[in-house]
Order: structure tokens, then sequence, then C-alpha cells
């Protein structure tokens, strides 16, 4: 189906797209890679009198991976993450970047958009929970950051205010002997998630797990920061016992709802396998193995 | 209503320049108003990848690009894989190995094949899944289709 008719703005800068945005008021969206927002267009799901195109502002296209807090603009494609040396540097990031989609969404979504979209299927915003990211914006009132958690609100509602845009997003180098695993379960490549599983943990010199942080996407409204799964694992040696207590911790934290991509019970069983599976490899890149493609489906 | 765009867009190496509604979406340019009608629409939801083309040398789904975001761009369709009245390699393989059936899906699976053997000369099995995962055909079972490919990058390695 064709989209309904809006007018098309593409401004040059950060400042121009807020006052555009400002401007016109509620009837705006925000267009970046469209990976999102368009096939929501198509199918008429949403009716924005304008598109404010923020694709060619220079700024926001761009990854520092050079300092301890890593930096990623809006703009950087799911493909250019992969590519990048963050994705090896950071295998958690790697996963996610490569496993979203299929190669042809990939080469036009963005991180930001994940975000935006307030999607509670998308992974950046799941994965980024076990990073401890943060998200900078700027509107009409300035720039703030936000804290990943709570920033999506409600399903497909993040806290964005009108007018403001995601400019980046911002997270600690994960420390020497850490490692991490995002984890899902798709029906093929283009599908999105029927359910993931995102861990990023410590392992400290004794074999204990030092610090773990567990996110679920797809198995409620938002994204899922399972705090119980997390104490679970905090300061325990990773047997098979620990990994239970945790699968089960994730799975009181899910929420999930019947859908043509799966029963609630469904999901809740991919919840505890997937948390298993996630913890597993997380543990083993800790060590300092290398597992290539744990979020990857062809 | 919403203003007309112009738009300056390059496709398979001839220049084009149009005015565009802003909705209007890429494959409906290409296969409308330029007439180039081996892009083909399979799904509305970014599925099925009978709709992938080049655009600035990176696989996309035209049906989830909008005829403005390509402004400025290079594209490549089904159309600009022959040269000089000659087949491309893939084209020849997808023919000579029965790599389709009704064909609906194969503007898009040669589209996605061409950007794999770019990056990889010399494609696994594992590589061609990977390097086709966005791409949905309801016939052929893929088995076929995974042959072409690697007959098409012998051939081109052997520079056939």
């Amino acid at each position: 189906m064709y989209p309904s008719a809006f007018n098309y703005h593409r401004p040059g800068s950060v400042d121009s797209a807020i006052r555009l945005l400002s401007d016109i008021g509620e009837g705006a969206r925000v267009l970046a890679g469209g990976q999102t927002l368009i096939v929501l267009l198509k199918l008429r799901f949403d009716e924005p009198t304008d598109l404010v195109d923020i694709a060619r502002i220079p700024a926001l296209d761009r990854i520092d991976d050079q300092s301890d807090t890593i930096s990623i603009g809006a703009l950087a494609t799911h493909r250019r993450i992969a590519e990048s040396a963050l994705a090896s540097a950071v295998p958690i990031v790697g996963d996610c970047a490569n496993g979203i989609a299929d190669n042809q969404v990939r080469s036009r979504g963005t991180i930001g958009g994940s975000l935006a979209s307030g999607d509670p299927s998308c992974d950046w915003p799941s994965l980024l929970h076990t990073l401890d990211a943060e998200i900078d914006v700027q509107g009409p009132d300035g720039s703030r950051t936000l804290d990943i958690n709570g920033f999506v609100e409600d399903l497909y509602q993040t806290v964005l205010k009108p007018g403001e845009i995601i400019t980046g997003v911002r997270f600690p180098r994960p420390a020497a002997g850490s490692g991490g695993a995002y984890c899902a379960f798709k029906r093929c490549a283009p599908a999105y998630p029927t359910v993931s599983a995102g861990v990023q943990l410590t392992l400290a010199q004794d074999g204990r797990i030092g610090s773990a942080r567990v996110a679920l996407g797809s198995a409620g409204l938002t994204p899922i920061r399972a705090l119980d799964a997390e104490q679970e694992l905090t300061g325990k040696q990773p047997d098979a016992a620990a990994l239970e207590r945790a699968a089960a911790a994730a799975v009181a934290a899910s929420d999930p709802v019947d859908d043509q991509r799966g029963s609630a019970a469904f999901k809740r069983r991919l919840v505890a396998s997937l948390t298993k599976r996630a913890v597993q490899i997380a543990l083993r890149r800790a060590g300092g193995e290398t597992v290539k493609n744990s979020h990857e489906y062809y | 209503m919403s203003q007309p765009v112009k738009i300056s867009v390059k496709v398979n190496g001839k220049r084009y320049e149009r005015e565009v509604e802003p909705r209007l979406l890429l494959v409906q340019f290409i296969r409308e108003q330029l007439q180039l009608t081996g892009t083909h629409i399979g799904c509305d939801t970014t599925y099925c990848g009978a709709c992938t083309i080049l655009m600035n040398g990176l696989p996309v789904k035209s049906c989830t690009v909008l005829a403005v975001q390509a402004d400025g761009g290079e594209i490549l369709t089904v159309e600009g894989l022959e040269k000089d009245g000659k087949l491309h390699p893939l084209q020849e393989a997808f023919s000579e190995h029965h790599g389709l059936q009704c064909g609906y899906c194969t503007p898009g699976m040669l589209m996605s094949a061409f950007y794999l053997l770019q990056k990889i000369e010399e494609p696994t099995h594992e590589d061609i899944r990977k390097g086709i995962q966005g791409n949905l055909c309801r016939c052929t079972g893929y088995k076929n289709i995974y042959t072409s490919i690697t007959d098409a990058s012998k051939k081109m390695r052997e520079g056939a």
C-alpha cells in the first residue's frame, strides 16, 4: 500500500531538524534509515503530515571506539557497526549488529532508529541494557542524557519529548575479563525475534561471576532488565544450578503475550533456554574464548 | 497534499532527474517511472527481498526506501547485470542450473548474490545461506539457487 501523503524535509544540521520538528508539531516524524518507519507508513499504522529526514546530518554518523567510553552516533547503521572494529572488540555488540534482520535491512537500519521506535522486539534497546548505556538526545530545550533503563516506558513509547532527536549512544568499554552474548529465537532472518536474551558479565579470579547484566527482548511490552536473574548470578560459581536459578528468575521477570510468533507459555520456555545459552556463551567469552555468531540466522 | 521533490538518481549508469511525491517508494519509482520492471514487489513488510537492488553499493529492499532518500545516489537493478547483450555469469548459472521456478524472487536473489560475490569470491555453502538470508523463495527449496551461485562464483574466478 502507498503511505498516506506527507511533506518531506531534509535538514542539514541537528539544530535545523529540531526547529522543523518544533514548528511542524505533532504531525512530524523523524526519518533515519526508515526500516521501521516506512513499514509502518505503508501499513498506514501511522500517517504523519511531515517527515524530517536526518539521514544526511554528518555529525550523527560516527563510531568512536578509541577511548574508555564507546560512543556511537544515532545514524550508524547495523551494517557499519557489524563491520567495525567495535564488533570484535565488544562481541555482544557484534552479535546484535550482525544478527538484526537481514543483509538488506542492516544496510539501512540505524541504532538510533532502533531505539526511537520503542519496539520491545528491536534488538538494540534490550541489548544496550546489558552495557549500562546512556542515550544522548537533543531537543528544543537543549541536550540531555537519558539512562537506557526506563527509556522505553511502554509499548512503542519512549521518554523522548516532542521535538527531541536521539544523537547517539554511549557506554563504558567492558573491562578485561568480561564477556557478553546476545541470543534470540527467530523464525527466519527478516523476522523480529520471538524472544531474545542478552547477558554481559565479568569473571572474578576465583571463577565466580563478578557482576552480571541480563536483559530480555520481545518478552513483554518493553525491553526488560531481569534484575533478579542478575542477583542469581552475581558472586556465584557459574554451575548448572546457578544457571537454572538465573533462568527461572528471568522467566519470572518476563511478561510475554500470545501472538502470531508463539504462545506466552512457549515464549517463557524460550526466555529460560536463551538466558542459559547467553550466560554460557558470555562465560566462554569472558574466559578468552572466541565464540562467533551467537545471534545470526539464515 | 504534499510538495513534490526533485531528485537526481543514477540507475544502471544512466542519470535520471524527476519530480516525485515524497511518499513514492523507490521500487515504484524504478518500476513505474523508469519502466525498469525487472525489480519485483513481493510483500509490503520488508520480508521477501524480491525488490532487492544495490544502492550506493549496498543491498537494500527498495520497497522500504523512499525515492527521495535515493536522491544523489547510484542504483544497480537486475537490468544492470547484463553487459553488452551478454548475461552476467550469475544469470547464466541460474538458467543453467534451474535456480528458479516461477522466477518471482529471482531479481532479488541475483542482486543479493551479486553483492555476496563482490564480498566473497569463493563463498562456502554457509556464506551463501547468509548472503541470501533476506530473500525468500517459495518454490525451489533453495538447493538449485545454492548450486547456481556456487557455479557462478567458480566461472567468475576462472574469468569466464
